[in-house]
C-alpha cells in the first residue's frame, strides 16, 4: 500500500508542482518577480502584513488586516512592542470574571489548607465510621459551612480558571504581542500545574511574575521567577538546605534566625530509622513542626517526614540550580560544569517562600555559607541572599544567555532553523541593552529575515496557537470556562500541563504526526459546526453576508479572513468542489490501491457510533474511559454550504501554520 | 496476500512440524525458523505492552509473604490470610512462601501454564516519596536525574530499529507504521515522550474523521497535493493510518477464546491493544495506565478497595492473554508502578508511601512460574528506613532485560544512560 502511495506522492508531486504558497489572487501575481530582489522586500505589502500578524499575534481577527495595512506595518509593530499604549478593556473586564485572579495567594493558600482539613476530616470519619460513605460525609460537613463550599470549589476550580483566563486573553486582548511574549515566557519558565501545590501559584505566576517582565529586562524577569512560589515549587529550591556538612549563615551567626527553618545539624544527629515510628515522639522536633505532625493526614505527614529526611540526609537540591542554567539562561552547551551546577544550588540555598502566603524570603538557617566558585568567579564565605542575587546577575549577563535567548526568541518568531547572521545581529542587541526583551525582540521582527520568504509561513502552529487563531479567525467571544482550553489539551499541549521544565517544543516537527493532525482536523470540523462553546459561527462578521453568496464567494471570503487571502490551487480547488485532483478519478484510485471512505465511516465513529453499538451489543461497548474528562470533539458532524468551507480550510494544511 | 493470513499459514507451518509453536520461541530453532519466515517477508513482531498502575500499589498486599511472620504482625488489620486449600478470601500460595492476592486469581492460570513471573522487592534507587518524582523516574528510566526529557520507551524506539526482519502486509517495514507504539491515555505519556512519533489516543474508534465520507475525502484531497512539507507529510500519513485500521475494521472486533474485557476503562484499553495487535498494524509498544492504588485509608484485606482494584487489573490483563491467544508467544506484558507501600499498616486503615514494589512479567518469552529477586525479608532490621520494603532489583535491571531479549533493543547505554545493562544484572526472566 505504501508503495503505491509512493508513486501517486510522484505523480502528484510532477502534477501539482511543490509550491503550496503560490498565490492565486491576481493582485497578488507580481510575487515572482520581485523574488530576486532584496530580503526587505521579499514578501509583497499584504504578505508583509500577514507576517506580521501571524507572528506578532494569535492569527488575524476580521478586519486586523486592513488596520494594519492602513496604519503601516513598521508602526503598527512598533505599537504591539509598547502595550502600554494600547488601551485593552476586553481583556481587563474578561479577567475581572475568574476569582482565581481577584484573589490573594494567601487566601488561595489558605482555602487549600481549609480544604485539605475537610478531607481528613472526612478520612477520619469514614475510618471510623462505615456507615456512612465520604461524599455524604463530606457534603455534610460542607452543608454545615458554606465558606467551606466555597473554599472546595474555588480550590476545585485553579487549574481550569487559568488556563481558561490564558486562553481566553489570547482570543480576547488587543495587546496581542504581550500575550505571545506571555506565552513565550511562560513555556521558557515552564511549570507543572500537576506536580503538588505548585497550581496554588499559578495565577501569581501569570499575572505578577511573567506579564510585568514580558517585553522589560531579562534580568528582572529572571529575578522575578527565581522568587516565585510556582518555581520555587515546581523545581525543588524552596527545600534545597545547605549540606550538613557545610555551615549556615545561621550558625555563623549565632542563630539569629527568627523563623521555623530547620535546623539540618539537629535532624542530622538522628538516623532515619522507623520514619513515623522513629519520629514520632518528636521530642527533638520544633514544636511547630511536631503539632503539624499530629494534626496532619497520612499524605502530609508523609510529607513532612520526607522533607525532614532530605534535610538530615542530602539538604542540597540542585533540580533549580541545574535547570536555570540548563533551560533558563545558559543554555545546555552554555560551557557551565557539573560543579557549576553545585555551587549555584549552594548559592541559591535558603531561597524559599512562606507556605501560608506565597510570599519569598530567604531563609538564613539553611543557607550555605561557604565559599563558592561559579563559573570561574569566587564568591567569599559568609554572605546570604545577596549571593543569589550575584549568581542571577552573573548568569543574565553571560554571552550564552544573550545567544540562547535570542536563538530561542528567533525560532519562535521567524523559523525553526533561525539565520546564524539574525541571532548574532539581535544577540549583541541583547547584550548592549542590558538584557532589553523589548529591543531584543524589536530587532528580530523587524528584520529582512523576518520578512524574507523563505520565513513566510514557516512556522507549524502549536496546539495553544492553532485554537487561538481559529477563534479569532471567526470573532469568537471567550469562553470563561476551562472547556475551549481543554480542547487545547486534547490536541496535546494541555495548558501548564508540560511535565518536564524545559517547555513545549517550538519546531513543527515536534508537533506534526499522524495523531496530532488527524485531532486538528477534528477540532476545525467541530468549530464550523457550532460546537466549540463561544464561536459560534453567526459571530463571524462575514457570515451573514457570504452565506447567501455564490460557493465561489464564500471560498474567496473564508480564504482572506482566514487563509490570510493565500492558498495553493490544490486547496482552493478542494474548497470550491471538494474533489481532488488525483483522488477523484477512479483510476487513481486503482493505482493507489486505497478505497475511498465511504459513509460507512460514519460507523467508525464516536459519540452517537458508540451508543449505537452499545445498544446492539450490549456489554462490549467502548466506555470512554479516563478521557472522558477531556472532551472529544462532539458529535460527527455533516457540514453543508458555508460551514463546510469553513471546515475545511481550518483543517487545511495553510491553516495549521502561521 | 493478507498478513494474517501469511501468519495463520506460518503458525500452521510450525504445527505442522509437531512442535508447539510457544515453545518453539524459547529454542534456538525458532529464531532461524523465524529469519527464514522473514526472508518471506511474513515475520511478526514482537510486542511490549507496558502498563503502569499510578499511585504506588501496595506491593506487600499483591504478591503476598505469606511465609513471613512479621508481614501478619505489622499489618493486623489488613493482611491477606495465608492460603487454605479451597478457601476463598486467602492468599492464592504461588510456591509455599509467596502468594497472590485473592483477587488476582486470574493470573493463577498464567502462572500454572508458566507464562507469568512476578519481581518483588524492586523499584527506583531513588529514595523520593513523591508520586510525581517516582513516576517521572521510572517513566524516564533514569532515577534522581531530572534532566531527562525523554521517556525510556521512546528512546528504545529511537534506538532500535528492532523489527529489521519485520514487514507490514504491503511490504514497508513495521518501524515506519504509524501504529508503532501506541499509547491508550489522552496524551502522549512520559515514558513516551521523546523524537520518535507514536499516537496517543483514548479509543480505536476516536482515530477518524468525524465527519461523513465525502468531506473526509474533501479533507484527504487538501492533503494529498504532492507537497512534500512536514504538515503535508503528516497529514498523508495520518491518512495511510487511518485507512489501515479501517482495513482491520477494528470496530466489528469480537474477542477471541470467549475473553470477557471488564467495561472498566482499564480492561476497555486492554481489549483495544488486542485488536491493534491482532490487526497486524505494526504495533510494537503498547502502554495503558489504571489509578486508584493510593491507598492510604481503609485499604482493605481480602476485600474492599484494593481488591477492587487488583480484580479489574487481573481479569482485564487474563482478558487480553485470553484473547490473544498464541499470539502471546510474541507479547510480553509488563506491569509496574511507581514505589510500594509502608510494611506497617498507618492508624487509618490503609498504608503510606513506601519504597520497593513488585512487577509482573506475562508472556510466551517468559520464564514464569517463579517469583524473581532477592527477598531482602520484613524483620524491622530488614525494612529500608524501618518501615518498608527495601530494594534488592533496580527496576531498570528488569527492563533492560526485557527490552534487550524480548525485543532484541540495541544500545542499552542510550536506553538506559548511567545504567550498565550488563546481563549479570538480569534475573532471567526472559
Amino acid at each position: 500500500m505504501r508503495t503505491h502511495y509512493v508513486v501517486a506522492w510522484l505523480l502528484g508531486a510532477a502534477a501539482c508542482g511543490a509550491q503550496s504558497t503560490k498565490p492565486t489572487s491576481a493582485a497578488l501575481a507580481p510575487m515572482a518577480s520581485s523574488a530576486s530582489s532584496a530580503q526587505s522586500q521579499e514578501l509583497l505589502p499584504d504578505e508583509q502584513v500577514q507576517q506580521a500578524l501571524n507572528r506578532l499575534t494569535f492569527g488575524a481577527r476580521p478586519g486586523d488586516a486592513e488596520k494594519v495595512r492602513s496604519m503601516g506595518v513598521e508602526k503598527w509593530i512598533d505599537l504591539q512592542l509598547h502595550p502600554e499604549r494600547i488601551d485593552d478593556p476586553k481583556a481587563d473586564q474578561l479577567l475581572a470574571q475568574y476569582s482565581v485572579f481577584n484573589m490573594k495567594t494567601s487566601d488561595i493558600v489558605r482555602d487549600y489548607n481549609m480544604v485539605q482539613q475537610l478531607q481528613r476530616q472526612v478520612k477520619r470519619t469514614d475510618a471510623k465510621d462505615s456507615t456512612m460513605n465520604k461524599v455524604e460525609t463530606r457534603q455534610e460537613l460542607i452543608a454545615q459551612n458554606p465558606q467551606l463550599a466555597e473554599a472546595a470549589r474555588k480550590a476545585q476550580q485553579l487549574t481550569g480558571e487559568v488556563q481558561s483566563a490564558k486562553l481566553a486573553r489570547a482570543v480576547t486582548s488587543d495587546r496581542q504581542l504581550n500575550e505571545v511574549m506571555a506565552d513565550f515566557w511562560e513555556n521558557h519558565f515552564s511549570v507543572f500545574a500537576g506536580k503538588g501545590q505548585t497550581r496554588l501559584f499559578l495565577a501569581q505566576y501569570d499575572h505578577d511574575v511573567i506579564r510585568p517582565n514580558a517585553l522589560g529586562k531579562f534580568r528582572d524577569l529572571l529575578g522575578a521567577v527565581a522568587k516565585s512560589p510556582a518555581m520555587l515549587f515546581f523545581l525543588d529550591n524552596w527545600q534545597s538546605a545547605a549540606d550538613s556538612t557545610q555551615p549556615t549563615l545561621a550558625v555563623r551567626g549565632g542563630g539569629r534566625d527568627g523563623r521555623a527553618g530547620l535546623r539540618p545539624g539537629v535532624i542530622a544527629r538522628r538516623p532515619g530509622r522507623g520514619a513515623i515510628g522513629g519520629f514520632g515522639g518528636g521530642q527533638q522536633l520544633p514544636p511547630a513542626v511536631r503539632e503539624r505532625l499530629q494534626n496532619a493526614t497520612p499524605e502530609e505527614r508523609q510529607e513532612i517526614m520526607q522533607r525532614l529526611q532530605q534535610q538530615a540526609k542530602r539538604g542540597l537540591n540542585e533540580n533549580y540550580a541545574r535547570e536555570l542554567m540548563e533551560l533558563h539562561t545558559l543554555g545546555v552547551d552554555g560551557g557551565y560544569t557539573q560543579k557549576d551546577v553545585q555551587e549555584v544550588a549552594r548559592a541559591l540555598t535558603g531561597w524559599t517562600f512562606n507556605r501560608q502566603t506565597g510570599e519569598f524570603f530567604f531563609n538564613p538557617a539553611i543557607h550555605d555559607a561557604g565559599e563558592k566558585t561559579i563559573l570561574g568567579h569566587k564568591f567569599p564565605a559568609g554572605h546570604g541572599e545577596e549571593e543569589g542575587e550575584q549568581v542571577l546577575d552573573l548568569l543574565a549577563r553571560a554571552p550564552a544567555t544573550a545567544h540562547f535567548i535570542t536563538t530561542k526568541l528567533a525560532r519562535h518568531f521567524v523559523s525553526d532553523e533561525p539565520p546564524k547572521a539574525l541571532v548574532d545581529r539581535c544577540a549583541n542587541t541583547f547584550s548592549k541593552t542590558d538584557g532589553d526583551i523589548r529591543e531584543t525582540v524589536k530587532c528580530v521582527v523587524t528584520s529582512p529575515e523576518f520578512f524574507s520568504r523563505s520565513a513566510y509561513r514557516a512556522k507549524v502552529k502549536t496546539p495553544f496557537e492553532l485554537v487561538a487563531s481559529a477563534l479569532r479567525a471567526v470573532n469568537a467571544q471567550p469562553d470563561t470556562t476551562p472547556r475551549t482550553a481543554q480542547i487545547v489539551a486534547r490536541l496535546g499541549q494541555p495548558i501548564f500541563g508540560r511535565q518536564t521544565p524545559d517547555g513545549w517544543p517550538d519546531r513543527g516537527d515536534a508537533w506534526m504526526n499522524t495523531g496530532a493532525i488527524l485531532n486538528r482536523i477534528n477540532f476545525g470540523l467541530s468549530l464550523a459546526a457550532g460546537q466549540v462553546p463561544s464561536a459560534q459561527m453567526q459571530n463571524w462578521t462575514q457570515y451573514t453576508s457570504l452565506s447567501t453568496q455564490p460557493r465561489e464567494q464564500q471560498v474567496d471570503g473564508v480564504v482572506k479572513s482566514m487563509l490570510g487571502g493565500q492558498v495553493s490551487p490544490e486547496t482552493r480547488q478542494v474548497l470550491m468542489s471538494g474533489e481532488n485532483p488525483m483522488l477523484s478519478k477512479p483510476a487513481a484510485n486503482d493505482v493507489n490501491g486505497m478505497a475511498v471512505i465511504d459513509d460507512s465511516a460514519s460507523t467508525m465513529m464516536g459519540g452517537r457510533a458508540d451508543r449505537q453499538k452499545g445498544k446492539t451489543e450490549p456489554g462490549k461497548g467502548f466506555p470512554r474511559g479516563r478521557g472522558a474528562q477531556i472532551p472529544g470533539f462532539g458529535r460527527p458532524v455533516n457540514l453543508q454550504g458555508l460551514p463546510q468551507v469553513v471546515g475545511l480550510a481550518l483543517g487545511a494544511p495553510e491553516f495549521q501554520r502561521r | 496476500m493478507n498478513r494474517r493470513v501469511f501468519m495463520k499459514s506460518g503458525a500452521m507451518a510450525l504445527a505442522t512440524m509437531g512442535l508447539n509453536p510457544t515453545f518453539l520461541r524459547r529454542t534456538v530453532f525458532a529464531q532461524d525458523l523465524l529469519k527464514g519466515a522473514a526472508l518471506n517477508g511474513n515475520a511478526r513482531g514482537k510486542v511490549l505492552i507496558v502498563l503502569f498502575q499510578r499511585g504506588a500499589a501496595d506491593a506487600l498486599n499483591v504478591v503476598v509473604p505469606h511465609g513471613e511472620k512479621a508481614y501478619y504482625q505489622m499489618r493486623p488489620a489488613i493482611a491477606i490470610p495465608r492460603p487454605v486449600a479451597g478457601a476463598a478470601q486467602t492468599a492464592i500460595d504461588l510456591d509455599g512462601f509467596f502468594g497472590l492476592h485473592p483477587a488476582l486469581s486470574p493470573f493463577k492460570k498464567l502462572w500454572d501454564d508458566g507464562i507469568l513471573a512476578t519481581v518483588h522487592a524492586v523499584g527506583s534507587p531513588s529514595n523520593t516519596r513523591s508520586h510525581f518524582d517516582a513516576q517521572d523516574y521510572m517513566e524516564s528510566g533514569t532515577p534522581d536525574n531530572k534532566g531527562t526529557r525523554d521517556g525510556w520507551l521512546n528512546r528504545y524506539l529511537a534506538v532500535k530499529g528492532t523489527c529489521d526482519e519485520c514487514k507490514l502486509h504491503d511490504g514497508t517495514s513495521a518501524e515506519k507504521s504509524p501504529f508503532r507504539a501506541v499509547s491508550m491515555t489522552p496524551q502522549t505519556p512520559r515514558i513516551l515522550e521523546g523524537g520518535a512519533p507514536s499516537v496517543a489516543m483514548n479509543s480505536v474508534d476516536e482515530f477518524t474523521i468525524r465527519t461523513n465520507g465525502t468531506q473526509a475525502d474533501r479533507i484527504e484531497a487538501l492533503y494529498r497535493t504532492g507537497n512534500a512539507d512536514v504538515v503535508h507529510a503528516a497529514g498523508g500519513e495520518m491518512f495511510e493510518a487511518m485507512k489501515m485500521l479501517k482495513a482491520a475494521n477494528p470496530q466489528q472486533y469480537i474477542p477471541q477464546n470467549s475473553a470477557d474485557y471488564p467495561r472498566s476503562p482499564f480492561g476497555q484499553h486492554l481489549r483495544q491493544i488486542a485488536q491493534l495487535i491482532k490487526s497486524d498494524v505494526g504495533l510494537e509498544i503498547a502502554f495503558a495506565d489504571v489509578g486508584g492504588w493510593d491507598t492510604h485509608v481503609n485499604q482493605g484485606g481480602a476485600t474492599g478497595q484494593l481488591a477492587n482494584r487488583l480484580d479489574d487489573f487481573a481479569k482485564s490483563i487474563g482478558a487480553l492473554v485470553q484473547d490473544l491467544g498464541d499470539r502471546m508467544s510474541d507479547v510480553t506484558v509488563l506491569t509496574m508502578s511507581e514505589f510500594g507501600r509502608t510494611a506497617h499498616q498507618n492508624g487509618n486503615g490503609g498504608t503510606d508511601h513506601g519504597h520497593a514494589t513488585s512487577m509482573f512479567v506475562i508472556g510466551g518469552d517468559v520464564k514464569g512460574k517463579k517469583v524473581y529477586g532477592k527477598w531482602p525479608g520484613l524483620e524491622p532490621e530488614q525494612l529500608n528506613e524501618g518501615r518498608d520494603l527495601a530494594l534488592t532489583t533496580d527496576f531498570r535491571s528488569v527492563f533492560s532485560e526485557v527490552a534487550f531479549k524480548h525485543l532484541g533493543a540495541a544500545k542499552m547505554d542510550a536506553v538506559f544512560p548511567g545504567f550498565n545493562s550488563d546481563q549479570s544484572k538480569w534475573l532471567g526472566v526472559l
